[in-house]
């Protein structure tokens, strides 16, 4: 008897090493997907890296926060222990990771798969492609130019659903003598919910060409233009028209005033549609999407994530991160990876029809090169990102500090941006 | 050695028995409208202490979209222990999604070798430090007080570089030496307070008795630090368990503590949230130390009257 | 003097502390030493050696964050360090009335101890939300006018910080000074009642300067946990509104990890740690001092 399942289990030893070729190698990828639809998505890599062909194993290193994830990666990097694979958003924060040569270059992979072709548009290409190689795989497309907003609320309040965030502004008088907070918004980590907005409302103002030579010139001039002024007034208008409770609140429960008919309408990015969708609504009668701070001129921007490959000195390990690298931008793993995750894929290619009509709106919004907003990181470094927030914050919060004293003072950090 | 140990131990024991032996306040014996205001005190000061708890757990049985309605005060409608459940084997905690309990094993794994080391090492420097002070003894002290003032993050470079030199980054022991590192400035003030307390004719004697350096420690100091000793295990089981800085960087993969899946169930950047979950989930990280406050309430009190009060 | 054993060197006692020399000296000294040569240097991901001189530092106090977070750290520590003493010294004096159910008051106390802040700030948060919290609760009872909403002022969010403070730490200043308490003999009281002296009284001019080593014990603590102060602030306001609750340890921290500019990092973890040192060695020098003039120590 435990001489037979002694065998059984060699037998099974054998099979295995038989079934996984010599080259077959574990790779841990750090990424902050940790909550229920993102762990749906993140499977979906997972399960087409498992299933290979090659006996390959996806090690999940889930940390929860962007930065608690980025930090541990370059602790990690710097005990000479890195994982195999990261997560990062397109812009700076990986900059010096490849000028240390620290990063796999992935150009053969990249060349083989005609990334260049496939990957639209280009500026979500360009987070990753650097000095002609290629370092980093973009997987996905989130835009940070929505507003969403409860059809009950403007119905309510008898005034027509906004198509641009002047007829907002308009309206809002009434949304409030109806009883609702007409716009919602929350101050947690450091502003970033003011900071998103802050964005949406200088590409609107400048146009995309002018914001972009603002941020790549380090224009101190634009930056202290009177377009910038204007945002810097209409911020503090938008601010009359929130609750007093905004300061710590974060962006879920401020999702969760505009799903509860608190509030009339919120700025935040396309995964808020996870939240409307967890708490039952179809976006047919229930909540409405705007795109762009203005239907009549769509903006999709490029923000989304990366995966980046650390070198790791070993042939067999670098055969199966090439893998991963592949798999991650083929078609069949991007529709099911974006689909579980809510976000636009990287490429035209692939078969979206099952998505909402929201997603539909951004996905022909897309495709026209002239509606693409590069995202605000890949111009400016995290310190400087930080440095923003900081100033918009305080001038959200301080109703003593002048729109000309804050535009002085953001013409200041754009100018001594590095 | 053993005359000198009963008659240099037995004041020590008379004072620990007094300590035990309970309050010595003021004490009166009616009710009274002062002793009506006592308790009204501890009461307010009492609901003023349970207000989040309360909050915690009546959040922790309702659903979502009650919790959505935001009445925060209110009883669960309709109770419900799926959060619990949820939080212990079920929530996602990246592609995972089984709940807090697989770290637990981990958890246990760092804070057992941990506090045990660090409270050793510690109780060695406080004997050491009061009783046979060599020279320069007390500025290492005065850097370690030094080193408890700074911030885990400044010196965390140096000690991945560090560790890594010698091969034990993201290993098990590499996380139990952090751990032994960081906790060493405060035990360490700790128990060199209460063998300062300790009456010095006790050392005296079992020097004439020719007893030396290691046979002091462990024949006389050891049995006499028990108060003191569930002090030091109580903060460093606390400190330790709830730990997650470390445990990310330090342990290595493998070895990830619980503190690593609560905060991944906890936070998210931009997915949903469920409040439930959450407060389930923290409750059940702390059952631990909760456990050990409850069981050692009365040992905390008692052992840093042996140790801190003359110190 | 029969101190004579004191001074000799015993091999033993330096072979036990083997651990202690190692981590004063190898982590501390040589860590915060790389610490501040890093400071010079433009280090920005990850440390570097190419040196800009003070270049660091006089960004530093350029930056209105760092200062208001210097600012901030004088008052919430006062604060703080004062009302966990005041709270602490006054539930351990009632505690020790002989009172009923001691253990579970005591539990109750120290709970808050053991718990993760990123849930039991989020719980702050949530009470002091006006419209969430004990202004919606207490409207809805019907007293419309009653207001109370804190975290939203950029004046009064540092309070919030320390009623939090004190919800979480007074327990543990509790247990030490309840402790000292119980260290002081009974028969000081029975005198003090005898002489007719006020229960107040003798707290206040006998006791408490019998307890010197207890109240200096949780001092130590406090001041630790004023200075590194920021899970705190992370979990209740993330330094906001604006910037109005920043704290060094808050910077320092986010510019190593989220801003990624390790070099002015330390230049403001430098700048946090020489107070505390100037401090130390100031208690160094006066305890050397009587120690050479005295003798005795103990």
């Amino acid at each position: 008897m435990r001489y037979r399942l002694l065998t059984a289990a060699l037998a099974a030893t054998a099979a295995l090493q038989f079934a996984a070729p010599a080259t077959a190698a574990d790779l841990e990828v750090i990424h902050w997907w940790t909550s229920k639809g993102e762990s749906a998505a993140v499977s979906q890599f997972a399960k087409a890296f498992d299933n290979d062909g090659h006996g390959d194993k996806w090690v999940d290193s889930a940390i929860a926060l962007g930065e608690t994830a980025r930090s541990t990666v370059m602790q990690r990097v710097l005990g000479g222990d890195p994982p195999g694979a990261a997560q990062f958003n397109p812009g700076r924060q990986y900059e010096e990771l490849i000028s240390g040569g620290k990063l796999l270059d992935l150009t053969d992979v990249a060349t083989a798969g005609k990334w260049g072709d496939v990957i639209r548009p280009k500026a979500i290409g360009s987070a990753c492609l650097v000095d002609g190689h290629w370092w980093c795989v973009p997987v996905n497309i989130h835009s940070n130019y929505w507003a969403w907003y409860s059809k009950p609320v403007f119905e309510k309040a008898g005034v027509p659903e906004p198509k641009s965030m002047a007829d907002f502004i308009a309206a809002a008088p009434k949304i409030k003598a109806a009883g609702f907070i007409p716009f919602a918004i929350g101050g947690d980590g450091n502003g970033w919910q003011i900071q998103l907005l802050f964005q949406d409302m200088v590409t609107e103002a400048l146009g995309i060409a002018k914001r972009d030579e603002m941020y790549t010139k380090k224009s101190a001039e634009i930056a202290g233009g009177p377009e910038m002024k204007g945002v810097f007034t209409q911020l503090r208008a938008l601010k009359q028209l929130t609750d007093n409770g905004y300061a710590n609140r974060n962006w879920n429960d401020t999702t969760n005033l505009v799903i509860t008919g608190k509030a009339g309408l919120q700025v935040m990015g396309d995964w808020a549609r996870g939240e409307f969708a967890a708490a039952g609504m179809t976006g047919v009668k229930d909540f409405g999407c705007m795109i762009g701070l203005n239907e009549d001129k769509p903006v999709v921007s490029t923000d989304g994530d990366i995966i980046v490959f650390f070198k790791q000195n070993n042939p067999d390990v670098e055969a199966a991160q090439k893998r991963l690298a592949a798999l991650l931008i083929s078609p069949e793993v991007q529709v099911a990876f974006n689909n579980a995750k809510g976000s636009m894929p990287v490429r035209a290619d692939v078969d979206m029809s099952t998505a909402d009509p929201c997603m539909q709106k951004s996905l022909k919004a897309v495709d026209n090169p002239a509606n693409i907003v590069t995202a605000t990181n890949r111009f400016i470094t995290e310190n400087t990102n930080q440095q923003l927030n900081e100033l918009v914050g305080q001038y959200f919060a301080d109703d003593s500090m002048t729109a000309e004293d804050a535009t002085a003072k953001f013409a200041t950090i754009i100018g001594n941006s590095d | 050695m053993t005359a000198a140990q009963i008659t240099a131990t037995q004041p020590i024991q008379n004072a620990l028995d007094q300590a035990a032996a309970g309050p010595y306040g003021a004490k009166p014996r009616h009710v009274s409208a002062g002793r009506i205001g006592l308790y009204a005190f501890l009461i307010v000061a009492a609901l003023f202490f349970l207000i989040p708890v309360y909050i915690m757990i009546v959040t922790s049985l309702k659903g979502m979209p009650e919790i959505r309605l935001g009445h925060l005060f209110n009883l669960p409608g309709e109770p419900t222990f799926q959060p619990w459940l949820d939080a212990w084997l079920h929530a996602c905690t990246g592609r995972d999604c089984n709940g807090l309990s697989p770290g637990f094993y981990n958890s246990v794994k760092i804070t057992l070798p941990s506090v045990a080391i660090s409270i050793i090492c510690a109780s060695i420097n406080g004997y050491a430090l009061t009783f046979w002070p060599y020279k320069g003894a007390n500025l290492l002290f005065g850097l370690l007080v030094f080193g408890a003032f700074v911030p885990y993050q400044v010196v965390i470079y140096p000690l991945i570089i560090g560790l890594s030199s010698v091969g034990l980054f993201a290993t098990l022991p590499g996380i139990i030496i952090v751990h032994t590192i960081f906790g060493m400035p405060i035990l360490t003030l700790l128990f060199r307070n209460f063998y300062a307390a300790l009456p010095v004719e006790l050392f005296k004697a079992a020097r004439v008795d020719g007893a030396g350096f290691w046979r002091i420690f462990f024949h006389i100091m050891l049995p006499m630090s028990v108060p003191i000793t569930v002090v030091a295990i109580i903060l460093q089981v606390t400190g330790i368990w709830n730990d997650f800085l470390f445990g990310v960087v330090f342990a290595g993969r493998s070895n990830w503590p619980m503190t690593v899946q609560l905060n991944n169930i906890v936070n998210t950047t931009t997915g949903v949230r469920e409040y439930n979950v959450n407060m389930a989930a923290t409750i059940l990280t702390a059952a631990v130390p909760l456990l050990i406050y409850f069981i050692s309430g009365r040992w905390f009190v008692r052992g840093i009257a042996a140790g801190a009060v003359k110190g | 003097m029969q101190k004579s054993w004191r001074r000799r060197f015993h091999l033993p006692a330096v072979i036990g502390t083997i651990p202690m020399i190692l981590v004063a000296v190898g982590v501390f000294v040589i860590g915060i030493g790389f610490s501040v040569l890093w400071s010079f240097t433009s280090s920005k991901l990850f440390p570097t050696y190419d040196f800009v001189g003070l270049a660091q530092y006089r960004r530093l106090w350029a930056d209105s964050r760092w200062l208001v977070s210097v600012n901030n750290i004088w008052f919430f520590g006062l604060m703080s360090i004062t009302c966990n003493m005041v709270f602490g010294y006054l539930l351990a004096v009632f505690m020790d009335q002989r009172i009923r159910q001691e253990d579970l008051f005591r539990s109750i106390f120290l709970y808050p101890f053991a718990m993760s802040l990123i849930v039991t700030g989020l719980v702050w948060q949530w009470v002091l939300d006006p419209n969430l919290g004990l202004q919606e609760a207490l409207r809805n009872l019907g007293w419309s006018s009653f207001s109370f909403a804190p975290l939203v002022d950029a004046n009064t969010a540092i309070y919030a910080l320390v009623v939090a403070g004190i919800w979480q730490g007074s327990g543990v200043t509790m247990a030490i000074l309840l402790a000292g308490l119980r260290g002081v003999d009974e028969e000081i009281w029975k005198a003090a009642k005898v002489d007719g002296i006020p229960t107040w009284r003798t707290h206040l001019s006998i006791v408490a300067p019998m307890m010197k080593g207890a109240f200096a014990t949780a001092f130590v603590l406090q001041c630790v946990s004023v200075v590194r102060v920021y899970d705190l602030v992370i979990a209740m306001t993330g330094g906001g509104p604006g910037i109005a609750t920043s704290m060094p340890a808050v910077y320092v921290i986010q510019l190593i990890t989220v801003r990624q500019n390790v070099g002015q990092g330390m230049a403001a973890a430098t700048m946090m740690l020489l107070p505390v040192l100037v401090v130390l060695a100031f208690s160094g020098i006066v305890i050397w001092r009587r120690n050479r003039l005295g003798g005795a120590e103990a």
